[in-house]
């Protein structure tokens, strides 16, 4: 147990116990933070790491590709625009199956500009080939940034990993945390042991040459194969985490979703906010529950199918839009993964909170009747909607 | 929507004048003795004197909601200028408290309330951190003034723990402790509650 912290703070902080070989660091609100905190530590000899102070996200990326190709673990933080400016580079480093992590703190993309939190940003990156973990406060980023490495330098995974947090919302709130002790977490996440790496002098290799067709689709398919089996490892180190710290995670957390007849699937900080309608709908008898999906990337759409099976109606909230004109990100595949149910619960997309406007409580029991009414009545009315849309005349 | 066991406080000042660092060092403390805490901003424009609202939730039980806080226990106003352009008492509870940094006593603020017919509270937070900082740092006295009226922390052991706090954060500028120190007590001697 230590004080509060925030959510910058405690991914900061398992940085530094960490101790990773390279940084790659450019500040984006609101992210900056992570590489300030981590600078001190760097100053005061805290930690060994080579931090590489550059002129762009595109270059922090850079920086960690070559850092991880070369055999090194690297690391970095950005949010926003600062990943859009990544984009490129995110498929390279997935592509050349390099386990770099990456502290993604979510925030709105321009325009118009905004500086609050959304998942635009992150569902922009999505088929990018990166693994991708979301939490709900502090002590989740923290847990998550943690696992992240176990996971993603895996030899069957070698994926990238990105762990995100809401911003603002998580990444300024300060908030308790249970930390563990340096010497635990320097064990959990181990060296990094590449059997293949630039610098191998027994054994040197090229990253990132030129696909010809012939074989550029059976690398793809590997990457695919990788995603693929990151959910089954994702799952073992969580396992491992739980009996070094107490606390469990699964690909997503089932909220009081026993005998739940009305659920919500969403992800983040507003699964807190919607966990307290849902005890309230609870102690009102009200068959209420809700699925935070945590493991975006790999989706667990079997998974989620299996557990919303008992359901009969379900609102998935979308925090970004993604204009497919057909709802949002989330429950485009959430919608899939039900598809080969037998007794399909009925769907809604409620698309909320773009730019980090904020959602209540009373929003959620505002929601749930929604559910109670389509139940009731078998029509689901308009099945994509924005939530709290100001009309033409406020 | 907060349990009964659980104070929530808004707190309405402008970039650059630290009250979300006083709300800030209210979480940590409130934290350091045990408390479940939330501290936690909400930035508009992004630049020095635009208005900025900041939010405590301290509990004994912890707090998953995650929304800002609409019906707050205690509103603290850092610039009383801001009362000219902001509902601050807007879902303050009936049986709640709002604190001023202001020169005039309690009653001569209501007309500035909009209708708000419950406690108020006035501290000179400017003239106690000019006299004693040197210069118009109003966060630590608002911070001591809502300790003291909210009884959310006892006093002489809030004063105990924000000073290995202080020594902490101001472990390479040791001389603000002392100055600060001493605001705060201040701030809680004078405190005028309406």
């Amino acid at each position: 147990m230590s004080g509060p912290l925030s959510g910058n703070e405690a991914v900061a902080y398992a940085m530094k116990q960490i101790n990773p070989d390279v940084m790659g660091a450019f500040p984006i609100t609101p992210s900056t933070e992570i590489p300030e905190y981590f600078a001190q530590f760097v100053a005061d000899g805290e930690v060994n790491t080579e931090y590489v102070v550059v002129e762009s996200e595109h270059s922090s990326m850079s920086v960690c590709i070559a850092a991880q190709a070369a055999g090194a673990r690297a690391v970095c933080a950005t949010s926003s625009c600062g990943l859009a400016l990544m984009y490129e580079l995110l498929y390279v480093a997935a592509s050349s199956r390099l386990p770099i992590t990456l502290a993604c703190v979510n925030r709105a993309l321009s325009g118009p500009i905004n500086i609050n939190h959304d998942y635009s940003d992150s569902m922009g990156a999505r088929d990018s080939g990166w693994i991708q973990i979301y939490a709900e406060n502090n002590q989740e980023a923290y847990d998550n940034f943690i696992m992240a490495m176990p996971i993603g330098e895996t030899p069957e995974i070698r994926l990238p990993v990105m762990a995100c947090m809401d911003g603002f919302i998580t990444s300024h709130a300060v908030e308790n945390i249970d930390l563990l002790e340096t010497d635990v977490v320097r064990e959990f996440v181990g060296e990094y042991d590449p059997e293949h790496y630039l610098l191998k002098k027994e054994n040197p290799l090229a990253v990132g040459p030129y696909d010809l067709s012939p074989f550029y689709m059976e690398h793809k398919v590997l990457e695919a194969e990788a995603m693929k089996a990151a959910k089954a490892r994702i799952l073992e180190v969580a396992a491992e985490f739980e009996k070094i710290s107490g606390r469990h995670y699964g690909l997503f957390e089932e909220y009081r979703m026993e005998d739940a007849e009305l659920a919500l699937v969403l992800m983040g900080s507003t699964a807190g906010t919607a966990k307290a309608a849902v005890d309230k709908l609870r102690e009102d008898g009200v068959k209420a529950g809700l699925i935070k999906v945590r493991v975006f990337r790999p989706f667990p759409g079997e998974e989620l199918a299996r557990a919303l099976a008992a359901t009969k109606a379900v609102a998935v909230m979308d925090k970004s839009e993604g204009f497919s004109a057909n709802g949002g990100p989330l429950f485009a595949e959430t919608r899939s993964a039900l598809y080969d149910l037998k007794n399909r619960p009925y769907l809604i997309d409620i698309v909320y909170g773009l730019g980090g406007r904020d959602i209540t409580v009373q929003g959620f029991e505002t929601i749930f009747a929604r559910l109670a009414q389509i139940t009731a009545t078998g029509e689901t009315g308009p099945v994509y909607v924005h939530m709290g849309q100001r009309s033409k005349e406020d | 929507m907060a349990s009964n066991d659980m104070v929530e406080i808004r707190w309405h000042g402008r970039g650059g004048q630290g009250a979300k660092m006083a709300c800030m060092l209210l979480a940590d403390v409130a934290g350091l003795q045990g408390k479940f805490v939330q501290g936690f901003p909400e930035y508009g424009p992004e630049r020095m004197g635009a208005p900025i609202t900041a939010f405590n939730r301290i509990s004994e039980k912890r707090c998953n909601i995650h929304s800002f806080i609409y019906e707050p226990d205690y509103v603290a106003v850092v610039d009383e200028t801001l009362l000219d352009s902001i509902d601050v008492t807007a879902g303050l509870k009936a049986d709640g408290s709002i604190i001023i940094n202001t020169p005039v006593a309690p009653e001569e603020m209501r007309p500035r309330l909009r209708g708000w017919t419950g406690k108020i509270c006035t501290i000179d937070a400017r003239r106690i951190s000019e006299e004693i900082l040197g210069s118009n740092r109003p966060n630590t006295p608002m911070l001591a003034a809502v300790v003291k009226v909210s009884g959310v922390l006892e006093t002489e052991r809030f004063l105990t723990d924000i000073e290995e706090s202080f020594k902490h954060k101001f472990a390479n500028k040791p001389q603000l402790i002392e100055g600060n120190m001493t605001t705060l007590k201040k701030s809680i001697e004078e405190v005028q509650v309406g």
